[in-house]
């Protein structure tokens, strides 16, 4: 039997993208097979680790836990919208560099934006708000400290400077050539 | 970890909805948030032959503080439940009990409509529904019917919502004068589906006497059974709730749960703490009620 294709139009990170595909089709590989945003990363595949996260219409939702077929018409953005168009590493990446939030990187995009929604709706989060918001992503090599730390830095450096935190990094002149190294 | 193959139609219209889900027969299932029934797909639980996405149909994305109750349409989120302010004011239980359903990011899909529907033993909101003996809307090829929140769950993971029906709404009454409320339960980390939980409803007199007192427990066998604590809180008169003998309370409690065993708790340990989280679900509830008496509500 083969399958009914969709046509599925969204705008990632900006930019119209579409592609036709099964309505099996899981946001997450449609993401990663369609539109060729491997970014994205696939770990549990039923919602648990996290590292699938990404923005829809500028709310983090589990990517493997949405159906492309259902995001038709909307707006996603992905750890490919983050970094500036010059290479130069969002507050939220940077802090993740800073503190060691990352190990491997598996599960840093993920942790990444949902980081960005959180920031976006709690701009000053204590302590205590930062790890219940990154209770529902798991990292299995760095730990957790580190990431805490990471979005303790970039809440104040995003609240300083007023930016969306889901936005695409605007660098400051004289920040550009601080990217990635 | 793929979902297997199925059809796909997401009308923006009810009745379109409802006349689809008739022609497609049993095999087809309605997709809502889907924080529920995708990991099923994907882990191939489930595998329907088409799904009717009612994420774009009209008119079920509203919430309403009206005529003595707050309704809450099938795709509402929780999430967007839980911040609505009229709704905090006038039921405060819903929200405190969606403070334990998941992690925020499954909350920004999922729906509390879907979540009552999909009927888990574990699940928070079932067993609300059944607290505050709230009811289901749902349409069929029949029309309209109502399904009373008690009547709703006929087993785990089955509710009364019949092949061709959509649940449209949720509905529960608002919080009546001198009522307080509390959700509390234990997870081994939060957002995961919780080892037990006891959500609790009180009602004062103006003298600060119970006059009514139900609770009902998730994760411990009972589903959305409800307990009528009256009799444990007796005689009691509410000055300080913290001073309040709850022994009564406890006992009732654990004689009511039917917990089973699993990798996580024994039963026993299920039955022991459904005791201790109902003392203190019943604890903050009486200083609720209170604090909102002294509010003048």
């Amino acid at each position: 039997m083969s399958e009914v294709l969709h046509e599925v139009r969204v705008v990632v990170n900006g930019v119209p993208a579409s592609a036709r595909v099964e309505a099996r089709r899981l946001l997450s590989d449609f993401l990663r097979h369609d539109l060729g945003l491997t970014g994205t990363h696939v770990g549990c595949e039923h919602g648990v680790c996290g590292a699938c996260t990404v923005l829809l219409d500028g709310a983090p939702v589990r990517a493997c836990l949405t159906l492309a077929v259902a995001v038709d018409g909307h707006e996603l953005t992905t750890i490919e919208g983050l970094a500036a168009s010059d290479g130069t590493l969002h507050p939220i990446q940077r802090a993740f560099q800073d503190h060691h939030g990352l190990q491997c990187g598996f599960c840093t995009p993920g942790f990444v934006l949902t980081a960005a929604g959180f920031l976006a709706d709690e701009p000053s989060p204590d302590t205590e708000a930062i790890r219940e918001a990154m209770s529902g992503n798991l990292c299995r090599c760095t730990g957790y400290a580190g990431i805490l730390a990471a979005v303790a830095q970039a809440s104040e450096e995003l609240a300083a400077s007023g930016a969306d935190p889901r936005a695409r990094h605007r660098p400051e002149r004289g920040e550009a050539g601080e990217g990635p190294r | 970890m793929k979902p297997p193959p199925f059809a796909y139609h997401a009308p923006t219209d009810l009745d379109e909805a409802v006349a689809l889900l008739g022609a497609l027969g049993d095999g087809a299932k309605v997709l809502a948030g889907g924080q529920s029934l995708v990991p099923l797909l994907n882990m191939r639980l489930v595998a329907p032959s088409a799904l009717v996405d009612i994420g774009r149909v009209d008119g079920l994305d509203t919430v309403a503080v009206e005529s003595g109750s707050v309704r809450f349409g099938a795709r509402v989120t929780h999430e967007r439940l839980r911040r609505d302010g009229a709704v905090a004011a006038a039921q405060p239980l819903l929200g405190r009990a969606l403070d334990h359903v998941a992690h925020a990011v499954i909350r920004n899909r999922g729906t509390s409509v879907g979540s009552i529907v999909h009927a888990d033993p574990a699940a928070e909101l079932p067993a609300v529904l059944a607290l505050l003996d709230g009811a289901l809307e749902v349409v069929g090829p029949s029309g309209p019917r109502r399904v009373g929140a008690r009547e709703l769950v006929l087993g785990p993971l089955e509710s009364d919502v019949r092949a061709g029906e959509i649940a449209v709404a949720a509905r529960v009454p608002v919080a009546p004068p001198r009522t307080g409320s509390a959700f509390v339960e234990l997870a081994r980390r939060h957002g995961d589906y919780a080892i037990a939980g006891v959500g609790v409803v009180v009602t004062l007199d103006a003298d600060r006497r119970p006059v009514s007192a139900r609770a009902a427990c998730i994760g411990v066998g009972t589903a959305t059974e409800v307990l009528d604590l009256a009799p444990a809180l007796d005689g009691v008169t509410v000055q300080d709730p913290d001073a309040v003998g709850l022994g009564a309370v406890v006992e009732a409690v654990r004689d009511f749960v039917r917990p089973d065993a699993d990798v996580h708790a024994s039963a026993e340990y299920r039955r022991h703490l459904a005791g201790v989280l109902a003392g203190r679900a019943v604890r903050a509830a009486l200083a609720d009620a209170i604090a909102r008496m002294e509010e003048g509500r």
